[in-house]
């Protein structure tokens, strides 16, 4: 639509009011032809997503011309604001399949009833761990680890050898080295602190904090301050002169940094602590009420399909969860192998999650 | 006044009212007893007492920052004064992520201030004041400084003659005149300041919250809507309150006032005392605005092998290399002006028809609806857009997904801005000239056309350029809405920033300086266009 049929559009929008308006919604379809509402038989099928999201065009399409669906993608603000909102719209969805509800969410979303059961095609190659749901509300797509990196640089320069568990965390020459994200507002942020809960328990985890507290450790609110200001390993980091060489952020962290290097460097600038782990698990459902149900069953194969399993690592850069995907070189080489995450289930999660929060706040940030 | 009533009926008292009916609504009918519940909540009552005076103490040292300003640009001539006034207003439309790094970058560790003076602000209230006041200084700058070019020095002077002191004067027939343009100033900066999210969130870390964030918190994250309710409600109040004030020191001091063209007001400064002043305003700006922007253009050229364009040119083809949907950094610029276009165009309509109605009409419901119009400004974005979710919901008004939906948010913001400029210019006009022009024969439409139209033109142009402004750095109810094919250039740097790796970061800072370029340029335009005539609040 051109600009200037838009603001015609718009100014009729406001001069004449709701007729009007509803005649545009439908001028906004006619120009689209694949609208979902009023194809008696649909061929879109649309996705709701988090800002997270990515895939490689010609993934998509190829998804598209076999199957004859066009995929329409809506993204709407981070993991947990994206799934209230599908909570908010349940029984009248903007889409039909939701992709984008980790293990820490997961017990608010199957509770709510948002999924229709679907049992994927391919389900049978996703490893037997990630499935979560036995009656399949959800599949698994993805997993990532949450973890403390390092800046190699400055572990070098002063000859100490980088922490690996949260136990080092706690030690004499790791002070005032650690900074982590908010687990009230942050996702990594919640991340560590359930990485505590699963490493010392729910009596234990208390405790561990407080060590870390006394120990220096410094909270900022989210990822992008944590990492991109704060962490001196990290490109954005190092021209804010960032001190903090510790950092909570992802496994896949090390990888991002070589793909994006400007030239890319031989070596990852940064180091994961891979004893400072937790398992972040992503799902995706075919949401109640669908209006293209078919499709979003379609949907759903793909994305556990090997082409987007195997094309996910570098978009969003998580790993995938099937057995037959192979991982990018990029991967293999700089990225490293989590054996022992920490795990919360997600039924304990749901449970406690707000009081544990609230005591985090409490017992760290105030 | 039916089209206004209207559109802020169906896009903004419904879906609020529904969210928070939503929240304190259950089958047992409605839960009034949440209010007490949360509000005696000791965590609350911190956040009530945080937000109030932290907006209070931001009003006042925004004023104190920028009222010389005001004074300076009204009635000092110098080399650079148009690109200067734009310059102050880019911060208004600059996404909170990015100037949060650039503050962080001047007070943090290491930054600016730590080198000089050995002093860091970044975990200190201090941060937050002085980036409201970066924020906001344009807003006092524009609503004061205009309506002073256009007071006419020679009643003060003429009080000098009949023998009062220059403060005197001052106080006596200067400040009365302007009072109503310094309260509707600081109405504005209070009303941001009060719901403040991004600055808080980001330079006050955890520590600290307003209103604003917890109901953020509550709706996005916890899905606590009794809670967010609540505080939806606490704010209305709040707000309404402000408003009210607001409205009663209006109507108290609204006189006819004789204005003049700002080109006959101002000099040359003369005199060191003239001179100092225009220095110290020169260097606040230098200091306040210009070095934090600056800090962001700097990181923009700054790749690792020297400084370049690198950037830049990353961004042509930062498509090619990605995935479907992330952000193609110039189709993001060209969906910004375009959303942002149309949010305008919404804005003029429905503030203009409002402004004119609310010249035509008096008494209580006029005025209330005037209050009214100012409420978008004060509730936050997230409970507004998680209320077009749940009430835009049914054909024929299925608008979840369609465009339409982010200039309709984005028109909400800029809407008050329109009609508190176009208010006191059209109720400035002269009615027997409009009766005049009837007389003549001229239909009503014609009077409008030959009378108000070339007189409220600058007006209008002013209002337009807020509105344009707003829209394009809107990002707050933009995130939840926007399509993923349609970001914005605000969504787009976000998306950049939330990404490890050099190259993310160092397109997020070079768009972000395109975003401030792209705003400078759109109000430099706007200046140029508009005839000098009488101006408004802003």
């Amino acid at each position: 639509m051109s600009t200037t049929k838009k603001i015609a559009g718009v100014a009729l929008v406001a001069a004449l009011g709701v007729t009007t308006l509803s005649a545009c919604g439908g001028g906004d379809t006619k120009d689209k032809p694949a609208g979902a509402s009023d194809a008696p038989k649909s061929k879109t099928v649309t996705l709701v997503s988090h800002d997270s999201f990515n895939v490689t065009e010609s993934v998509l399409k190829e998804f598209e011309q076999q199957s004859g669906y066009t995929v329409k993608v809506l993204k709407s603000g981070d993991a947990g604001a994206a799934l209230n909102q599908e909570i908010l719209t349940k029984g009248s969805p903007r889409g039909d399949v939701f992709f984008g509800v980790d293990n820490t969410l997961l017990s608010r979303a199957l509770d709510n009833g948002i999924f229709t059961p679907y049992e994927a095609k391919g389900l049978a190659e996703v490893k037997p761990e990630y499935v979560l749901d036995k009656e399949h509300r959800v599949t698994p797509i993805d997993s990532g680890d949450i973890c403390v990196n390092y800046d190699k640089a400055y572990f070098a320069e002063k000859k100490i050898a980088p922490p690996q568990t949260l136990d080092d965390l706690t030690k004499p020459e790791y002070k005032n080295l650690l900074v982590t994200e908010n687990a009230a507002t942050s996702s990594p942020g919640l991340g560590f602190l359930l990485a505590s809960v699963g490493k010392y328990g729910e009596d234990g985890w208390k405790d561990y904090w407080s060590k870390l507290k006394a120990n220096g450790v410094e909270v900022v609110d989210g990822w992008e301050q944590a990492y991109n200001e704060r962490f001196s390993g990290s490109a954005g980091g190092k021209k804010a002169k960032g001190d903090r060489p510790l950092v909570v952020s992802y496994a896949s962290s090390p990888p991002v940094e070589v793909l994006y290097g400007e030239p890319q460097p031989a070596e990852a600038p940064t180091g994961v602590a891979t004893g400072t782990c937790f398992r972040q698990i992503e799902f995706a459902g075919l949401l109640k009420g669908a209006k293209n149900e078919e499709g979003g069953k379609a949907l759903v194969d793909f994305l556990v399909s090997k082409k987007f399993q195997e094309d996910m690592p570098l978009q969003m850069f998580v790993n995938p969860v099937t057995k037959d995907a192979a991982l990018p070189e990029l991967f293999t080489k700089h990225g490293v192998v989590v054996e022992k995450p920490e795990n919360v289930a997600p039924e304990t999660i749901a449970k406690n999650r707000e009081q544990w929060v609230k005591a985090w706040t409490a017992l760290v940030v105030k | 006044m039916a089209v206004p009533l209207a559109f802020f009926g169906l896009f903004f008292a419904y879906p609020v009212a529904a969210i928070v009916g939503r929240g304190l609504k259950t089958d047992e009918g409605w839960q009034f007893g949440r209010f007490a519940e949360v509000l005696s909540r000791p965590d609350i009552a911190d956040v009530l007492w945080f937000t109030t005076w932290q907006a209070f103490a931001s009003t006042l040292l925004t004023l104190l920052i920028a009222l010389p300003a005001a004074y300076v640009f009204a009635r000092f001539e110098f080399p650079g004064k148009q690109l200067l006034r734009a310059v102050v207003t880019v911060p208004f439309v600059l996404p909170t992520v990015v100037v949060g790094t650039a503050f962080l970058a001047l007070l943090g560790r290491g930054g600016l201030l730590d080198e000089l003076a050995g002093v860091r602000l970044d975990t200190t209230v201090w941060a937050i004041l002085l980036a409201h006041v970066f924020f906001n200084y344009a807003v006092v700058v524009r609503t004061v400084g205009g309506l002073w070019a256009q007071l006419d020095p020679r009643q003060e002077e003429a009080a000098r003659v009949l023998g009062a002191g220059r403060f005197t004067a001052w106080r006596r027939v200067t400040l009365p005149a302007l009072a109503p343009a310094v309260a509707a100033a600081s109405l504005m900066v209070f009303l941001f300041t009060f719901s403040s999210f991004g600055v808080v969130l980001i330079l006050g870390g955890p520590a600290y919250s307003t209103l604003e964030v917890e109901v953020y918190r509550q709706t996005a994250q916890l899905l606590d809507l009794p809670t967010a309710a609540v505080l939806t409600m606490v704010q209305f109040a709040a707000i309404g309150a402000i408003l009210a004030v607001h409205a009663w020191t209006v109507r108290k001091r609204e006189t006819a006032l004789r204005l003049v063209d700002p080109g006959r007001t101002t000099h040359r400064p003369r005199g060191w005392a003239q001179r100092t002043l225009l220095g110290g305003v020169l260097l606040t700006v230098a200091l306040l605005i210009v070095a934090p922007l600056g800090v962001l253009v700097e990181r923009s050229f700054d790749t690792p092998g020297g400084y370049g364009l690198g950037y830049y040119r990353a961004l042509q083809d930062a498509g090619a290399g990605g995935g479907t949907f992330l952000v193609a950094p110039l189709e993001a610029i060209w969906n910004s002006l375009q959303y942002a276009l149309a949010a305008t165009a919404i804005a003029l309509v429905v503030g203009g028809l409002a402004a004119a109605a609310l010249t035509r009409r008096g008494g209580r419901f006029v005025r209330g609806f005037d209050a009214l119009l100012m409420l978008p400004l004060g509730v936050s974005a997230v409970t507004v857009g998680f209320g077009f979710l749940i009430t835009l919901d049914e054909p024929p008004l299925d608008l979840r997904t369609t465009w339409i939906l982010v200039p309709l948010a984005q028109a909400l913001v800029g809407v008050p801005f329109v009609v508190r400029t176009m208010l006191p210019v059209l109720r400035a006009v002269d009615g027997r000239l409009r009766e005049a022009a009837a007389v003549l024969g001229a239909s009503p439409l014609r009077a409008w056309r030959e009378v108000d139209l070339p007189l409220v033109r600058r007006a209008l142009l002013i209002a337009a350029g807020f509105a344009f402004a707003v829209s394009l750095g809107e990002f707050g109810a933009t995130v939840f809405i926007a399509r993923a094919d349609r970001p914005t250039l605000p969504v787009a740097v976000a998306r950049l920033l939330g990404r490890a790796g050099e190259l993310n970061y160092g397109q997020a800072m070079a768009l972000s300086t395109i975003l401030m370029l792209v705003c400078a340029v759109s109000l430099l335009l706007l200046e140029r266009l508009r005839p000098d005539k009488t101006s408004g609040e802003f």
